[in-house]
């Protein structure tokens, strides 16, 4: 079953007919999503890659029963962008969309606070459930249907380590990115409580990063609640102190958010750290020998 | 985008926040001028850097005359400044601020940053002023007041009070204090600050809350919508090829290490770093060149970490996802073909594309080592450099 989408997901795309929302939108159709709409204002009546497209949010869900929207719209527009499918009653809203103002992002999230609407990301690679529906910008070539759920901060590392399991013959239930920025829509909590419900994952990896304390907290649930087996990886054990490592939330400021406080906040809670980055798959293959 | 302290206080001036009278200069000659401009018995004369400490490395200095203030501004420009938030090579002083020295009764912090794990503005105050933030916070925690902030509201009436109350200040005091919070409120959200400090805020003999320094730093990702900081000078904490990769947007960040690498994504880039000191290496610095990268982007950013004259091997790793595995390999044949190379150079290449990519680099004739993945890539580079 997996988490948060599902063969079934009927998807938008807002920012269709952008370069990015073009492409991508073509590699989710070829992975099987069902990609039912695309949202660009002024270009409503139009067919893009022979779908639907629409001049805003809530025409679109309405004609198509779209249930999740994915997010490609340029960054001074994105926060609008997820307000507007909130508005709309859309469930799930991926946002792909990178350099998004701090507080546009607490605007954002302060909005969602009280409605249904779960946004993950901004700046993020988007969720996949392997064989059944991707959402977002990932290869969907590495991924295998399986039992491990993968939760990280970062694009291109969550894909390496989904390779190297996917070349173990070790499947995944679902693949997501919460994103990168400092304000994000969905954390690493959250997704925890998530993979624990679902029957199809066995064991969860959870790759955090330097910068804030999602990890810390994550730390904590993980002690109380999540009883299946995580695996963590941090990055940036080499990270200097004060400097911004390309993610606008990975940042080490007056001390706080390294990566040693990370490791050890997660080895206390039990949890089983690659120390290096290639040792993901092996680490989560040593688990189910 | 750190703001120096004397545009940052040109800026709250426009919010109403009270600021010592004073004005930054860039030449000595103009010293004794400005001293006499200000038209006070005592100036205080403050080196411009982006840098913290600098009252304990001299970087503060008074002056009681306009010939007292020329010595001091001659002194400051264009020396380097060592603090202990600097490195050992310090910072140049390229501007000075001179501002009348106010009587003061109580130094206090104030501040509004962003807190990640509530998702809003928070106001952080504390009776404690003068001192770095971070160390009453470890020393003293119930000195540390803090009130989270609405974005859409602002600072309530209460809260103002509240604050005013656990700092002490009552009668007119107080209601300049909330005055102040809610003025410096505005600045945080009109500017996109991701962080205002104001560090001391004092209240002066003639009870007056005033700004004795500031500290501004704005939201990278908001830029686009102040063209008005366009004007300002240049961030001084980045170096050179920091600011060549900004231009190319890229990010990259010098390290003290001499493997150089080249990697897109952050996270993986990281990672990258770290595998090379698992194993045994030092990383020359971070570069991501970011999940779409252009040729033209390759081959700037191929440049850039070969300028670095410590880098004695460097390490290309890359996981094609949306960025193509070809274009990668025709960017590093593009700026070899450019620059030359005469250091050895690791290549690991993985996803799309990566078979004709793994064809180009073979048929190109360059000496290039290539690896299956990510642990023999790490292996490879730094037994290059032992």
């Amino acid at each position: 079953m997996g988490i948060l989408i599902h063969k079934d997901t009927r998807v938008l795309c807002q920012g269709i007919t952008g370069h990015a929302g073009s492409f991508h939108s073509e590699r989710m159709l070829e992975y099987g999503t069902k990609l039912v709409a695309g949202v660009t204002p002024g270009k409503g009546g139009t067919l893009h890659h022979n779908i639907p497209v629409f001049d805003n949010v809530l025409e679109a869900a309405t004609k198509t029963g779209a249930n999740a929207s994915v997010i490609y719209v340029p960054a001074p527009y994105a926060a609008d962008a997820i307000i507007e499918a909130a508005d709309a009653g859309i469930e799930l809203v991926v946002c792909i969309t990178e350099g998004i103002p701090t507080l546009d992002m607490i605007r954002v999230t302060k909005y969602l606070s009280n409605r249904r609407t779960r946004l993950i990301g901004p700046n993020c690679p988007g969720v996949i459930t392997p064989g059944a529906c991707k959402i977002g910008i990932m290869p969907g070539y590495i991924h295998k249907p399986g039992n491990i759920g993968v939760v990280s901060r970062s694009g291109t590392l969550t894909y390496e380590a989904v390779w190297q399991l996917t070349q173990r013959g070790i499947g995944q239930s679902t693949c997501l990115g919460i994103g990168g920025d400092p304000i994000v829509g969905t954390d690493f909590v959250e997704v925890l409580r998530l993979f624990q419900k679902d029957h199809e994952t066995q064991a969860i990896v959870m790759i955090g990063e330097i910068g804030g304390s999602a990890e810390e907290e994550a730390a904590g649930i993980i002690q109380k609640e999540i009883t299946k087996p995580v695996i963590g990886f941090i990055a940036g054990r080499t990270a200097p102190q004060g400097k911004r490592m390309g993610h606008a939330g990975a940042i080490i400021t007056g001390g706080k958010g390294t990566a040693a406080s990370k490791i050890d906040a997660l080895k206390n809670a039990g949890i089983t750290i690659a120390d290096s980055p290639a040792d993901i798959g092996e680490t989560v293959a040593r688990l189910f020998r | 985008m750190k703001l120096f302290e004397f545009q940052a206080k040109n800026i709250l001036k426009e919010y109403g926040v009270c600021i010592p009278r004073g004005k930054a200069i860039s030449r000595s000659a103009d010293a004794s001028t400005t001293f006499q401009e200000i038209g006070c018995n005592r100036c205080v004369i403050k080196a411009q850097i982006l840098a913290g400490g600098r009252g304990k490395s001299g970087g503060i200095q008074f002056a009681s005359s306009p010939e007292e203030a020329q010595a001091c501004v001659s002194g400051m420009l264009g020396s380097h400044l060592v603090t202990r938030q600097t490195g050992q090579k310090g910072t140049e002083i390229t501007y000075v601020l001179i501002e009348e020295a106010l009587p003061i009764k109580k130094e206090l912090y104030l501040a509004i940053t962003i807190d990640r794990c509530l998702q809003t503005p928070m106001l952080i105050a504390s009776a404690e002023g003068g001192m770095e933030i971070e160390e009453v916070a470890n020393r003293t925690p119930d000195k540390i007041i803090k009130e989270p902030i609405d974005v859409f509201f602002g600072i309530h009436p209460f809260q103002a009070r509240r604050i005013a109350s656990q700092l002490n200040l009552s009668g007119t005091l107080a209601t300049k204090l909330s005055n102040l919070a809610t003025n410096l409120f505005d600045a945080f959200l009109k500017n996109d600050c991701s962080l205002l400090e104001i560090n001391p805020l004092a209240v002066t003999a003639h009870d007056e809350i005033c700004a004795l320094d500031a500290k501004m730093d704005v939201d990278d990702n908001a830029l686009y919508r102040h063209p008005e900081f366009n004007q300002f000078i240049p961030s001084q904490d980045i170096s050179p090829a920091e600011a060549l990769a900004r231009k190319h947007r890229l990010s990259y960040i010098g390290l003290e290490g001499n493997i150089g690498c080249l990697v897109n994504g952050a996270g993986l880039a990281m990672a990258t770093m770290d595998i090379i000191k698992l194993h045994g290496g030092e990383p020359a610095n971070f570069l991501d060149v970011g999940g779409d990268a252009s040729l033209e982007q390759v081959t700037q950013a191929f440049k850039i970490i070969l300028s670095d004259p410590k880098v004695k091997a460097v390490l290309i790793n890359i996981f094609g996802g949306i960025m193509k595995c070809d274009v990668i390999a025709s960017g590093i044949i593009q700026a070899i073909k450019e620059v030359g190379i005469h250091i050895p150079l690791v290549i690991r290449l993985e996803g799309t594309n990566v078979e004709i990519a793994k064809k180009i680099l073979d048929n190109s004739g360059l000496k290039i080592t290539a690896a299956k993945d990510m642990k023999e890539a790490a292996n490879l580079v730094v037994s290059k450099v032992l």
